[in-house]
């Protein structure tokens, strides 16, 4: 009998040492998983900025970085450095893409909050997460070989590689995230607020307008800033579908050419450590400064519109 | 965690075009090593071939440096060189030079650095002058239109399309310093492709486009317009008139050897003249040999 307890006491203790061991150790892979985005990120930041350091300590005109057109960095006899062309290029790129993107995706993310239900609902949903998931250089085919003869059969323009190219290409891109969020954001409004607007007699257009679109304003907000984000970033299709010129584009027709896709093209075939592959670094970080506004920027206001529905 | 993702990613896709673009320096103990020096233009498709090569005959080592026809070639005068890189022969004196030191110079044409003017196959222009291109081509110069070159296209085709290279290829720099001269610059605006195969590709979508590549590269949606060559004569670009030295944008692209090659030399020459070796040596937008 006491013997018999005894087993029974040891085979819980070894139970329990076990459970303890194993949890310290899932805890340790946990942790390790918790902390590696942090690791990778300021790693990124070190390397980005150690590589592209010696040009702004060196080489760097801001006046010429930031206020010429002029980009020609392997000129033997002269070479500039002015990225003012393609700031141009990826903002007008990226401000059509949010013209175009903006009604689709607020359209669409209303529709599935607000009156799609059951199959439409789920499918739509589905759907849209599938066109997210389409490859970036998928979409620069696209528009390499089939926006390209459209807009020129369409516009009777010369060229179909240009900013409305780009834009459209990219909106389309940026759209289902942007629908994503913002279905996000309105599917947070409380069911209690439509239906007191309804007890008020509203229709369901008067609902979305004064109640549902205010209320999730701060997330459609984000919503539209991260697709900002997205569509500031990308390279692939941007490179292959905005014509890749150095122009200070006066028409949607124009090619235009963006950051991103200019360190995309040079980066890989520039030597280590010249001026030319430290100034794409400098590019790399002003990018990075951007993207890291804008999003700071969209969690920010999620983060206001969280604050006040809580008050 | 998401949002982190999205800042993350394009971050870490910069971070791996850097990380890809960094040499690997090779261990060579036990090894054979052949010594390949010279000719700029032929370095990058010097170390393909080499890389390449590396993968195929692990035992064979190939050095590959540039610094210019010029290095090479005294190099191989020295006879401190295995193979010397050239995209100009050898003059006469320098071969003297060689023989002295009881070197005999023996010429390979591995290629053609032939770059071809492409235009659309609706465009009927005839020819192009030097001149004419560097017009179209370069800073300051006044060609827009191709009415202005008395070629009749649609009126949304008339302005010239510039089909032109990222700044760091080697075609950019070829055809800049043949057609555009030492200080001459592009104009800015041009479409800038990023592989030879992409200009052409642009310019058959193009009716009013005009580009430059490799002339390995032609299908039947372009032309290749004749260029005028010094004696005023319109020669189309083929690898004959890039051999005999008439289309004026080509250049043969030279390997010397110290004597008839031998041995590892001579294994590595034949496989720089076979399909695989051409094939990296087009990759690279030079014309083959064959």
């Amino acid at each position: 009998m006491v013997k018999k307890q005894k087993i029974e006491s040891g085979a819980l203790a070894q139970s329990v040492n076990r459970a303890w061991v194993f949890d310290r150790v899932a805890k340790g892979i946990v942790f390790i998983g918790g902390i590696s985005a942090i690791v990778f990120i300021i790693s990124i930041f070190i390397f980005i900025f150690d590589q592209g350091m010696g040009f702004i300590a060196e080489d760097l005109k801001p006046g010429e970085f930031f206020g010429s057109e002029i980009w020609r960095p392997t000129s033997e006899s002269n070479p500039t450095y002015g990225i003012l062309a393609l700031i141009a290029g990826t903002a007008s790129i990226t401000g059509l893409a949010m013209l175009v993107s903006v009604p689709f995706s607020l359209g669409a993310a209303v529709f599935i909050s607000e009156f799609a239900t059951g199959r439409v609902k789920e499918g739509l949903k589905v759907l849209i997460e599938l066109l997210a998931a389409i490859p970036s250089v998928v979409w620069g085919f696209i528009g390499l070989s089939i926006m390209n003869p459209l807009i020129v059969q369409l516009f009777d323009v010369p060229i179909g590689l240009n900013m409305l190219n780009a834009g459209i290409i990219l909106g389309l891109m940026a759209a289902p995230i942007m629908t994503t969020i913002a279905e996000d954001a309105l599917k947070a409004v409380p069911d209690g607020y439509r239906e007191a607007a309804e007890a008020m007699g509203a229709t369901r257009w008067q609902v979305i307008r004064r109640v549902v679109l205010p209320s999730a304003r701060n997330g459609l907000g984000a919503a539209i800033l991260l697709g900002v984000g997205r569509a500031f970033g990308e390279t692939m299709a941007v490179l292959m579908a905005s014509g890749h010129a150095i122009n200070l584009p006066t028409s949607p027709f124009d090619s235009v050419r963006a950051l991103t896709a200019t360190i995309a093209a040079e980066l890989g075939e520039t030597a280590r450590g010249s001026t030319h592959y430290e100034a794409l670094f400098t590019i790399g970080i002003f990018l990075l400064l951007i993207t890291l506004c804008i999003n700071l920027l969209a969690d920010l206001v999620i983060r206001g519109g969280w604050k006040r529905r809580k008050l | 965690m998401a949002k982190l993702s999205k800042l993350l990613l394009p971050a870490l896709a910069l971070g791996l075009i850097g990380l890809s673009s960094c040499g690997r320096p090779a261990e060579g103990s036990g090894r054979s090593i052949i010594r390949n020096i010279g000719s700029d233009t032929l370095v990058n498709v010097a170390q393909s071939w080499s890389e390449a090569y590396g993968t195929v005959h692990p035992e064979t080592q190939v050095a590959v440096s540039g610094g210019g026809s010029g290095t090479g070639i005294s190099a191989m005068i020295d006879g401190t060189v295995d193979i010397a890189n050239s995209s100009r022969e050898m003059k006469s004196q320098e071969i003297e030079a060689a023989k002295k030191n009881g070197v005999q110079p023996l010429k390979h044409v591995v290629g053609f650095d032939a770059i071809a003017v492409y235009v659309h196959k609706d465009n009927p222009i005839e020819k192009l002058t030097l001149a004419q291109l560097a017009s179209i081509y370069g800073e300051g110069g006044n060609i827009t239109k191709w009415s202005q070159l008395g070629v009749k296209l649609s009126a949304k085709a008339d302005n010239i399309v510039r089909i032109s290279r990222q700044n760091n290829s080697g075609t950019y720099s070829y055809f800049k310093s043949v057609v555009l001269g030492k200080a001459g610059e592009y104009k800015l605006g041009s479409l800038d492709m990023h592989g030879s195969k992409d200009v052409v590709e642009q310019v058959s979508l193009t009716v009013g486009a005009i580009g430059y590549s490799g002339l390995a590269y032609a299908n039947d949606h372009v032309r290749m317009v004749p260029v005028v060559n010094e004696s005023g004569a319109a020669v189309g670009p083929s690898v004959e008139s890039a051999m005999d030295n008439s289309y004026p944008i080509a250049r043969p692209l030279l390997m010397y050897t110290a004597g008839e090659p031998t041995g590892k030399i001579k294994e590595y020459m034949d496989w720089i003249l076979s399909d695989e070796g051409q094939k990296i040596l087009r990759d690279k937008g030079y014309a083959s040999v064959r």
